[in-house]
């Protein structure tokens, strides 16, 4: 008989290398897939069991899910799209020109990150609305509603420090007017427009430090709190299931049943 | 010693009222917890793969974007050229909207501050977590505060001439209206529906129903000097 891949591919899980990597082992069991997500730092943000009801499409529509796609994907362009950037004038505007018609498929990289932001953005709007609508920011998943609140606020500031750093004329005026903005805070408006911009205007200062924030600041942050909204989501309980929903009744009332007899 | 009670006792399982309870354990009662029991799948492989594959149709689905549609790259920045209209990225346009008709300190600082405090806080209110029909109780009183606040909403949209605002601020209040007239005994589907909604609802979908109004009238509908003009007019 010949070896099936999935056969192959469980020797390999039993080599000593991978078990000293992945210690969960290659059974099947149910203790088995529990340790899979419970022994990986990743994973273990996660709870190994998530109800049935809520994996489908109707009860998230995987909108948190498809947001940290858009994540990944703008984390690995962006990474790609740094190794052709200067953040420097005006050598970037020359550097956008460059992927856009010299560097191998550059305008495709360029044009993946541009509206995987935008959907990204669009996203976690959507994502909002729809934890609000279900009801799922009551208590105990509170202080998870609030760190999606200061996530969406970080995403609103990686989109808008972005929008600078091709430094054309869309690029400007959008941070022009939104800058601006900072400056109608009362008392402080003016220093705060200045910090923001490393001057009084949007220039070279600007696009270095709307830069560092992009690349650097922003994402680590995201990062950091992306991690505690996930945690928090096993810790308070497991994606929000809506009680008065049929899967629940009917648990109940089998389980009444069980006591009369 | 006398310390004053920050907390009422009673009895009540009602999740959505009482959402911090004890469990008092008495004589003759085990110390078991009834769990509604409820088929769960395993995350390894099950919901991962379900997650994995989430991820991979939406990066087919932006990677056939991004090879349809070039992202936008105009001339090079150059200060001594104000472009006309001058538009901030689309998800801050509802906010550029409304700094056409508000000062920056209320339209840029004041109106998104406070959106930003009133998202972080529905969840500290009992209000929104007992969500019961925001017309069910005292429905005379609540009526009247509902008239009051709504008649002076759109009293201030009115002279601020924000009729973008007001229109769908007059939306939503007729719907309002029909969740006050209607009760959880009406006949129709549609007017049960709008009386068990809680006030929470109401705002969050005024909210969002003047930030995608907002959003579209600032992104297709405003051209030069911040006039109106029609989608499909070059300018």
């Amino acid at each position: 008989m010949a070896k099936t891949v999935t056969q192959y591919f469980d020797d390999l899980r039993d080599t000593r290398v991978w078990r000293s990597i992945f210690r969960s082992g290659t059974g099947t069991s149910t203790l088995h897939r529990s340790l899979a997500i419970q022994q990986n730092v990743f994973l273990h943000l996660f709870s190994t069991k998530v109800r049935r009801r809520m994996v489908s499409v109707g009860a998230t529509w995987y909108l948190g899910t498809l947001t940290l796609g858009t994540f990944l994907i703008l984390v690995i362009t962006g990474i790609l799209l740094m190794l052709y950037y200067h953040p420097s004038v005006p050598q970037a505007y020359a550097d956008a020109k460059d992927l856009q018609f010299v560097v191998s498929s550059g305008l495709f990289l360029r044009n993946l990150h541009r509206w995987s932001a935008h959907a990204m953005v669009f996203l976690v709007f959507a994502h909002m609305f729809k934890v609000f609508y279900r009801g799922a920011y009551r208590p105990p998943r509170e202080f998870n509603w609030v760190i999606g609140v200061i996530l969406l606020l970080i995403t609103l500031l990686l989109s808008y420090t972005g929008y600078l750093l091709p430094w054309d004329q869309l690029a400007f005026w959008a941070i022009t007017v939104g800058s601006n903005i900072a400056s109608a805070v009362p008392l402080l408006g003016n220093r705060i427009h200045f910090l923001l911009l490393g001057g009084n205007s949007v220039n070279a200062n600007a696009l270095l430090r709307f830069y560092v924030l992009h690349c650097m600041i922003l994402p680590l942050t995201a990062i950091f709190f992306i991690a505690i909204h996930f945690w928090r989501i096993r810790k308070d309980g497991g994606l929000y299931a809506h009680p008065s929903e049929p899967a629940t009744l009917r648990a109940r009332a089998a389980a009444v049943g069980k006591e009369a007899q | 010693m006398s310390d004053s009670k920050d907390f009422v006792t009673g009895v009540d399982s009602n999740a959505k009222k009482a959402p911090r309870r004890v469990v008092f354990i008495t004589r003759r009662i085990s110390a078991q917890v009834k769990a509604v029991e409820e088929e769960t799948l395993q995350t390894f492989p099950e919901v991962l793969f379900r997650a994995v594959v989430a991820i991979e149709v939406l990066a087919v689905v932006l990677v056939w974007i991004a090879l349809a549609f070039n992202a936008p790259l105009e001339g090079l920045a150059d200060p001594s050229h104000t472009p006309n209209p001058a538009k901030a990225p689309w998800y801050f346009l509802g906010l550029q909207e409304m700094l056409h008709y508000f000062p920056p300190v209320v339209a840029g600082v004041l109106a998104p501050g406070l959106v930003v405090i009133a998202l972080i806080i529905i969840p500290y209110f009992n209000i929104n977590i007992e969500a019961e029909g925001v017309f069910l109780k005292d429905r005379d009183r609540r009526l009247k505060i509902f008239y009051a606040a709504a008649v002076a909403l759109c009293v201030f949209l009115f002279l601020f001439h924000v009729y973008v605002a007001l229109v769908p601020t007059l939306i939503v209040a007729a719907f309002m209206i029909l969740a006050g007239q209607s009760s959880l005994n009406s006949r129709s589907t549609f007017r049960r529906y709008l009386a068990s909604k809680p006030l929470s609802f109401w705002i969050m979908s005024w909210f969002l129903f003047e930030l995608i109004v907002l959003t579209a009238i600032g992104t297709f509908f405003r051209g030069p000097g911040w006039s109106w003009v029609w989608p499909w007019t070059r300018y």
